[in-house]
């Protein structure tokens, strides 16, 4: 079995936080003591059924408040796939907990209100699923219920999505799902009352969607996390580079080189614990073992030597601003990609993005939730990939050296001028 | 090659983590109850760092309230692998008069092991404690981020966590804070046993169904023991029981079973309709129990 997830956007009150209670109640994924305090809680719906809302809800400040603050994590399964859904705030504020919900999502489901139609905020969503480089779209249009199940209110919406935001944004695969989450048409079973959608149902297109592992990414790379050195009498020798796969695989024999040094071996041996693969895919936390003697350390990165990376000390980059502190060029900020840390400098700001819009907006400062492009030197050459071809080696944070908060995404373009 | 099935990428994520804790903190433990959830943290632990050694200790605070089933577990196991094990003991803080035992019907050592914990954090200057929370224990819990930092009196404060991006994580603090970590997050209770039966993995006797002599209260069965403050009222039962979590004995509930191996235990919580939570009588407390008890410095 594997494993797919996936998120849920939406502006506040599009009903993703019942979208998401349905799916878990018509899977059978709330046990009985969960209902009963669900049901405790006296939280109803205007009909009478309990609110599915509050199953997600997990936060004192979002029940009195109604809304989502922050990013809830739910899991289910059904016979076919395991499931974790990020459960993400609508809201503009929180802007960044759904980037966080977002960036390790095979898939996003987008929320619009069949009532409202294409609003400022599906834009805003949608624009970061492209930038995230989400593989796959889900556009749920909800509360068919209020609009009498028609279908041309469902048409227009697929229509104006297309137009404004599915073509402008290059999204590549978007399917479009007319549903009602609070009456469970077309979440988990296919509705009579939509006799006119033909297209399958949310969940059969979520346990049948193609996932991503990053093993289809030809480029191989390995960052070095741990040094594995016993130092018993018996294990003198032995010196293991352990870390995550992040692309492509290796196989023993491969010429492996090692970044930044630029020295080239070949791949001894590969650990899995107590086994030893003759290939690691990407994915797979492993510890691997080199031909020759070589001063490797955390932050080093493996690949291979016929697969370069773009090593370089100045890059371009989109930026997703995280801070309630604006952006400060003259600081020196700490850049983390992989298991690598430099110091750095935003050097210049290309453009910043109005996001309801999609216009270019110049010499601009970024503040909290702000998205734009920026060019950025760092200390130590960085080897990396864009982000478009190989998400896994082409992003990295921004962590704010006085307060050490973690205040922005990159998402690697090209190697700078 | 076969594509790794989802047992395979919750391993390789948990694995990465334990790493990044491991380069990126000064004096980091982990953090040892004697569960299932920790058990299965040491056999990551022996994945992420073998054949060399763990390096963080493992630190369990011990209520004196614990089946002695699980002590015997948790020192058979330190002597197995090889590791070093800390414990911080409840009983010395209530000596020394900084916590004050509960009374009543009731009472419980749960709600004193956050002032041991932080102490036994503070003594050792621990900076990172990872631990086997996962997110779908509790509904606060599905909020937490996996690196997760708390000031320097350990408190969570749910409504400004660091975004956490992708699989970097950022474990940078102030002197005095410290992070939890959290390498299964991503896992429910029923992964975690496909896990120790695919892996084999030792566990202590209390998880299979034995005779135990048991009282009713508030509609669960608890273990009676001298740590259960008990009366006439309480009648003790001999009955055919197992733990499904598992706490201070003065906390923790059995339900009554026959599941004697663990393929039993498996096809018992696929057919349940209670989460694993609903055995905790410290959950039972109020909607925000557990939010509470974490923004006090709980794990």
């Amino acid at each position: 079995m594997n494993m797919l997830k996936f998120l849920t956007a939406g502006s506040v009150d599009d009903g993703k936080s019942t979208l998401i209670g349905r799916l878990l109640y018509d899977t059978d994924s709330i046990l009985d003591d969960q209902l009963e305090a669900l049901q405790r809680s006296n939280r109803k719906n205007d009909d009478g059924t309990i609110d599915l809302a509050i199953l997600t809800d997990g936060l004192k400040a979002e029940r009195e408040q109604g809304i989502t603050i922050d990013v809830a994590y739910k899991y289910f399964q059904t016979e076919k796939r395991k499931f974790i859904i990020a459960d993400t705030p609508g809201h503009i504020q929180y802007t960044r907990n759904m980037v966080t919900g977002a960036s390790n999502a095979g898939l996003a489901i987008i929320l619009i209100d069949a009532r409202k139609g294409v609003i400022e905020q599906t834009i805003r969503h949608s624009f970061l699923v492209s930038l995230l480089e989400i593989p796959h779209v889900i556009v749920c249009v909800n509360k068919m219920d209020m609009v009498d199940y028609s279908e041309e209110v469902f048409d227009q919406i697929v229509a104006d999505y297309r137009a404004k935001i599915a073509v402008k944004l290059n999204l590549k695969d978007v399917q479009y799902i007319p549903v009602s989450a609070l009456k469970g048409d077309n979440v988990c079973y296919p509705s009579d009352r939509m006799f006119w959608y033909k297209g399958t149902h949310l969940l059969e297109h979520l346990e049948t969607v193609e996932t991503h592992t990053g093993e289809e990414i030809n480029v191989t790379r390995m960052p070095v996390q741990w040094v594995v050195r016993p130092q018993t009498d018996e294990l003198h020798d032995y010196r293991g580079y352990a870390g995550k796969v992040l692309s492509g695989s290796f196989k023993l024999n491969d010429s492996v080189t090692v970044l930044p040094s630029g020295f080239t071996t070949t791949l001894d041996r590969i650990e899995l614990f107590d086994k030893r693969p003759e290939e690691a895919v990407a994915g797979m936390s492993v510890t691997l073992h080199l031909k020759d003697e070589i001063d490797i350390s955390r932050g080093d990165i493996l690949v291979k030597s016929n697969q370069p990376p773009i090593v370089s000390q100045l890059i371009e980059a989109d930026l997703c601003w995280m801070d309630t502190k604006p952006l400060d060029p003259t600081l020196t900020y700490l850049l983390q990609h992989n298991s690598k840390v430099t110091r750095c400098r935003i050097s210049e700001v290309l453009y910043k993005m109005q996001i309801n819009t999609l216009e270019k907006l110049y010499d601009e400062e970024f503040k909290l939730n702000d998205i734009g492009r920026i060019v950025i030197k760092t200390a130590d050459p960085l080897a990396f990939d864009v982000y478009q071809q190989n998400k896994a080696n082409g992003r990295a944070i921004l962590i704010d050296s006085r307060t050490n908060l973690t205040v922005g995404a990159l998402m690697f373009r090209a190697a700078a001028e | 090659m076969t594509k790794p099935d989802y047992l395979d990428e919750l391993e390789a994520e948990a694995i990465h983590i334990l790493r990044e804790v491991a380069g990126q903190f000064e004096k980091p433990a982990l953090l040892f109850s004697g569960g299932k959830d920790s058990i299965t943290l040491v056999r990551l632990a022996e994945k992420a760092f073998r054949p060399g050694k763990f390096p963080f200790p493992l630190v369990h605070i011990d209520t004196g309230h614990n089946f002695e089933e699980t002590i015997r577990y948790r020192d058979e196991m330190v002597a197995r692998i090889g590791e070093k094990l800390i414990v911080g003991h409840v009983q010395d803080d209530i000596d020394a008069g900084r916590v004050v035992e509960q009374k009543g019907k009731n009472a419980s050592r749960n709600q004193l092991q956050t002032v041991t914990l932080l102490n036994t954090i503070a003594r050792h200057q621990f900076d990172a404690c990872i631990g086997g929370a996962r997110r779908d224990e509790e509904k606060a819990r599905a909020k937490e981020r996996v690196f997760s930092v708390r000031d320097e009196f350990g408190q969570w404060n749910p409504k400004s966590q660091r975004p956490e991006l992708w699989d970097l994580y950022n474990g940078k603090i102030h002197k005095g804070e410290n992070v939890r970590v959290f390498p299964i997050s991503n896992w429910t209770e029923l992964d975690v046993w496909n896990y120790i039966r695919r892996e084999n993995i030792p566990l202590p006797s209390i998880y299979f169904a034995h005779e135990r002599d048991v009282i009713t209260r508030n509609g669960q069965l608890m273990a009676a023991s001298p740590f259960l403050n008990m009366d006439d009222e309480d009648v003790v039962q001999r009955k055919n029981v197992r733990f499904r979590t598992v706490g201070d004995m003065s906390c923790t509930a059995a339900v009554e079973s026959y599941a004697f191996e663990i393929d039993d235990i498996i096809a018992e919580i696929s057919a349940s309709n209670i989460s694993e939570r609903g055995a905790r009588m410290d959950d039972k407390v109020s909607e925000a129990a557990m939010e509470d008890r974490k923004k006090g410095g709980y794990f």
